[in-house]
């Protein structure tokens, strides 16, 4: 039997108009939400490497999961709070059910964990597997506040590097030792290009504190740790002009640690490479004499 | 028994109730007198956290104005700022209010018990998180200003000193210091609370019986203690890093500015996984009680026994043992070693499905009850449904393939906002609502409380939401404006809705300010069951007596939550009553 008791909240009339409002506010919230990532306008760019199109793909398969988890949720709760508002009724005297209990656990352990096995693809592409043999390899050094891309020159050889050798203010950002031979024709630029639908594995380096290398058309993230270097691959298969950000807090200067990456296809990527190359030699040519390189 | 009681009580709390305003107010002894103390502490640290959050979104979309109290705002101002909103919310606000405030408060009462185990502990937690937060705001006012590494801290940026920056001389030593000391209260709180517990609970109140909130504060309280413990010894760590010439995290031939930085043998990872291996449980730390708070809110107003209490203590205890397994989904793109990103992942996946429990329970607490839209009710409403949209974003990163696109982007910020920040800050204000009148004899203003939680409901969806937007667009987190980037334009629209959904919602809060001081003083008086409630802090007066329950200890005869019992007179049975008592009550009517 319903007793009335003047206490906050008991008026059934008041509940009414609370419960269809917050009602009405779930709903047009899950509507709102789910609105918006259906609308192309903020999707993610343009995924430009098979890589990418499965992280992609594990974001949607995630996407349908937690959309449908998300209205049923929020619908449920406007629901109930209107079905069950205050109108003088007596509640039901429950404590539960065990079954449901159950059931509800182990459909949401298959779910999420099932989910979870389900990603393990993408990430083994990315990760568990080396570069293919013969990829381009393209030393990255990352610093305060700028991105080192480095090419192996001519002969094809790193050239040694020394800690003791670094300075920005000299030109010499990455510590090229000009003892080494090998080192005077490395390339090395603030920004780098690679042909398309060619294996490239970069290989991260900082000189300083933890960054990160993200460009997002390649789903690519990878923090640059001091002490470790750490090796990513990746086939772009779209030729364009994309934007490398830092993505780990390093300091002052963090979101302005910009650079380019740019697709070209085989022929444009070579004559890039041979201006860049000639460009060095001309640059050497005028700081000292250029020493014949040996050939292996 | 009554007299056994109070002889016991007198003998365990060797505290008669202090006259003089210092020992009453200040260097209290008083459980309850702590509660409120750190209650008001988490006030002044959250409407701090909140202006420095406002200066953050008006230089994301009004870069390097000139702004009251810190000039021209700059990248590097901003950063700091970032970093001391980050700390001092999760530290000072969402630590210290659920859980030291309203859990030094309840707890004791919600057993039974006159005090905690240790009072004098308990003033030194107090203290030491007093001298932890005065540390921390000197760091503003220090040579270069507070740190800009983040509230993350991640060696080797916060451990080589100002070199890397700005901020991260001085500023970064009081950030560390500041969190050891905030660590050492920690602990000492997490031992009172689970001593308490244990020991101090009246007869018949068995674990099974206890309040959801003593259950969410007791397994927060082990989490506590071993997760504060990390936190410390990495922070000591990285203090002799910065000042002993040790290299914990600092690895060899680092140049920083063409300088190099005297340190070798050192991991940055090092410093990631201590961090995060506190960090992670921190998050629950900061959610448990507020899921224990609703929990007891809802079936309060519901009028309904909670839905599963067995499977929601599980679910809690579930919780706590696999948070200190998911520390590594911080740290997926960190250069980790990939195979354990896995196992990471899919402990991570598993964490979820407590909290999907958690919210089945929640939405059959609601069905079939009766439910009485108090403030306090419509914020654990707005609890369940903000845990949900912050729990179902999550896992999109706990993966680590899909955390590739998003990590360290704007969909985090979104992600840990909804649930660590706003779901737990409306269960904050939900137990604000339910427990006030008790703390303070008043009731708070209704109307006013309702007006705050609409402006608050739809602002921070309107916040949060669009975050995810930008995110998924690649919008980094920590870029002081988005002049740096080029795709980053693009979003600003974005960023502006959000900087004026910030305003208004910020704006409100004034509401809740206004509403709570005027209600100390002027508020209705409240008796003492005003919400018709079961467990033991409604059997005392508002506000309670110095020892609680006046030497009257009562004995616990049913669980927490026997709302609406068929043929009773009463919609609600409290604890304490004998089924004599009980009888007696329905052959009355």
């Amino acid at each position: 039997m319903a007793r009335k008791r003047p206490f906050q909240g008991s008026s059934s009339r008041g509940s009414a108009a609370v419960a269809i409002a917050i009602a009405i506010t779930l709903v047009l919230i899950t509507a709102l939400t789910c609105y918006y990532f259906i609308w192309p306008k903020w999707w993610f760019p343009e995924a430009i490497s098979a890589d990418a199109r499965d992280v992609d793909r594990q974001f949607m398969a995630t996407l349908w999961v937690t959309g449908i988890t998300f209205i049923a949720s929020q619908l449920a709760l406007a629901w109930a709070v209107v079905r069950y508002r205050n109108r003088g009724q007596r509640a039901t005297y429950s404590h539960g059910n065990n079954m449901m209990e159950i059931v509800w656990t182990a459909a949401t352990v298959v779910v999420f964990v099932g989910l979870g096995f389900m990603a393990r693809d993408a990430w083994a592409s990315l990760h568990f597997r080396s570069a293919e043999p013969g990829a381009l390899q393209i030393e990255v050094t990352a610093q305060q506040f700028a991105w080192n891309f480095r090419y192996p020159g001519a002969d094809g050889i790193w050239g040694r590097t020394k800690v003791s050798e670094i300075s920005d203010s000299g030109g010499n950002p990455i510590g090229l030792d000009p003892a080494d031979p090998a080192a005077a024709d490395d390339l090395v630029m603030p920004v780098f290009s690679v042909p398309v639908d060619r294996e490239v594995e970069l290989i991260l380096k900082t000189k300083d504190v933890t960054h990160s290398f993200a460009v997002r058309e390649l789903r690519l993230k990878q923090d640059t740790v001091p002490g470790l270097v750490i090796r990513v691959h990746f086939k772009a298969e779209k030729p364009g002009q994309y934007e490398i950000a830092c993505a780990e807090l390093c300091g002052l200067g963090h979101h302005r640690m910009r650079s380019f990456l740019t697709v070209l296809s085989q022929a444009d990527y070579d004559k890039w490479l041979a201006e860049q190359m000639a460009l060095k030699r001309e640059e050497m040519g005028l700081s000292e004499p250029e020493p014949e390189q040996p050939k292996q | 028994m009554t007299t056994q009681a109070h002889e016991a009580h007198a003998h365990g709390h060797a505290h008669a109730a202090p006259t003089g305003f210092i020992r009453k107010w200040i260097f209290s002894l008083d459980h309850k007198v702590i509660g409120i103390q750190y209650y008001l502490l988490a006030l002044v640290a959250v409407f701090v956290g909140m202006f420095l959050s406002l200066y953050m979104r008006i230089n994301l979309v009004w870069p390097n104005m000139e702004l009251p109290l810190v000039g021209t705002m700059t990248p590097e101002k901003y950063l700091a700022l970032l970093t001391m909103h980050g700390t001092i919310m999760v530290f000072f606000v969402l630590t210290t209010a659920p859980q030291s405030g309203f859990g030094n408060y309840f707890l004791p009462i919600q057993i039974g018990a006159a005090d905690m185990a240790f009072p004098v502990l308990n003033m030194l937690s107090f203290w030491f998180t007093f001298v932890s937060f005065a540390i921390m705001l000197a760091a503003f006012f220090v040579e270069g200003g507070a740190p800009i590494s983040g509230w993350t801290g991640y060696a080797p940026l916060s451990a080589v000193g100002e070199i890397a920056g700005p901020g991260l001389g001085m500023g970064q030593t009081l950030w560390v210091v500041s969190i050891v000391f905030f660590c050492a209260a920690s602990l000492m709180g997490a031992l009172n609370f689970i001593t308490t517990l244990i020991d101090l609970r009246v007869k018949g109140l068995t674990l099974m019986r206890m309040p959801l909130t003593c259950w969410a504060w007791f397994v927060t309280a082990v989490l506590g203690l071993l997760a504060f413990g990390v936190l410390a010894a990495a922070g000591i760590l990285l203090l002799l890093d910065r000042h002993a010439g040790t290299s914990f995290f600092i690895p060899g031939g680092l140049v920083i500015s063409d300088k190099l930085i005297p340190h070798s043998g050192g991991s940055p990872l090092l410093w990631q996984h201590l961090f995060w291996f506190f960090g992670h449980p921190e998050v629950y730390i900061a959610i448990l009680p507020g899921m224990g708070v609703a929990s007891h809110v809802l079936s309060t107003f519901a009028r309904k026994p909670i839905f599963g209490y067995r499977a929601m203590v599980f679910a809690m205890c579930a919780i706590g043992i696999i948070g200190f397994g998911v520390w590594g989904h911080h740290m997926f793109q960190s250069g980790m070693n990939p195979y354990t990103a896995f196992a990471f992942s899919l402990l991570t996946m598993g964490i979820g499905v407590p909290s999907a429990i958690k919210t089945f329970n929640w939405l059959g607490t609601l069905w079939g009850g009766q439910i009485r839209f108090t403030t306090a009710m419509m914020f654990a409403i707005g609890f369940v449904s903000l845990f949900v949209s912050g729990g179902v974003d999550g896992l999109f990163l706990a993966q680590p393939s899909v955390d590739r696109g998003l990590h360290d982007t704007y969909w985090v910020v979104a992600h840990f906002h909804l649930i660590m920040g706003v779901a737990a800050i409306f269960g904050i204000f939900s137990a604000t609502y339910f427990w006030f009148p008790k703390m303070f004899g008043r009731m708070l203003n209704e109307t006013l409380g309702k007006i705050h939680f609409w402006i608050t409901f739809i602002g921070v969806y309107c916040i949060f939401m669009p975050m995810h937007y930008s995110g998924m667009q690649g919008q980094m987190r920590r870029y002081p404006d988005s002049t740096g980037i080029g795709f980053l334009s693009e979003l600003q629209p974005i960023q502006q809705f959000i900087t004026y959904a910030a305003f208004v919602t910020l704006g409100a809060q004034l509401l809740f300010l206004l509403n709570f001081v005027w209600s100390l003083w002027r508020g209705e008086r409240a008796p003492m069951n005003p919400w018709r409630a079961t467990t033991l802090e409604w059997i005392i007066p508002s506000p309670p007596p110095h020892d609680n329950f006046a030497g009257n200890v009562p004995s616990v005869y049913r669980g927490p939550y026997e709302f609406s019992v068929p043929d009773q007179a009463e919609d609600f049975l409290p604890q304490h009553l004998t089924p004599a008592e009980v009888g007696a009550q329905n052959g009355k009517k």
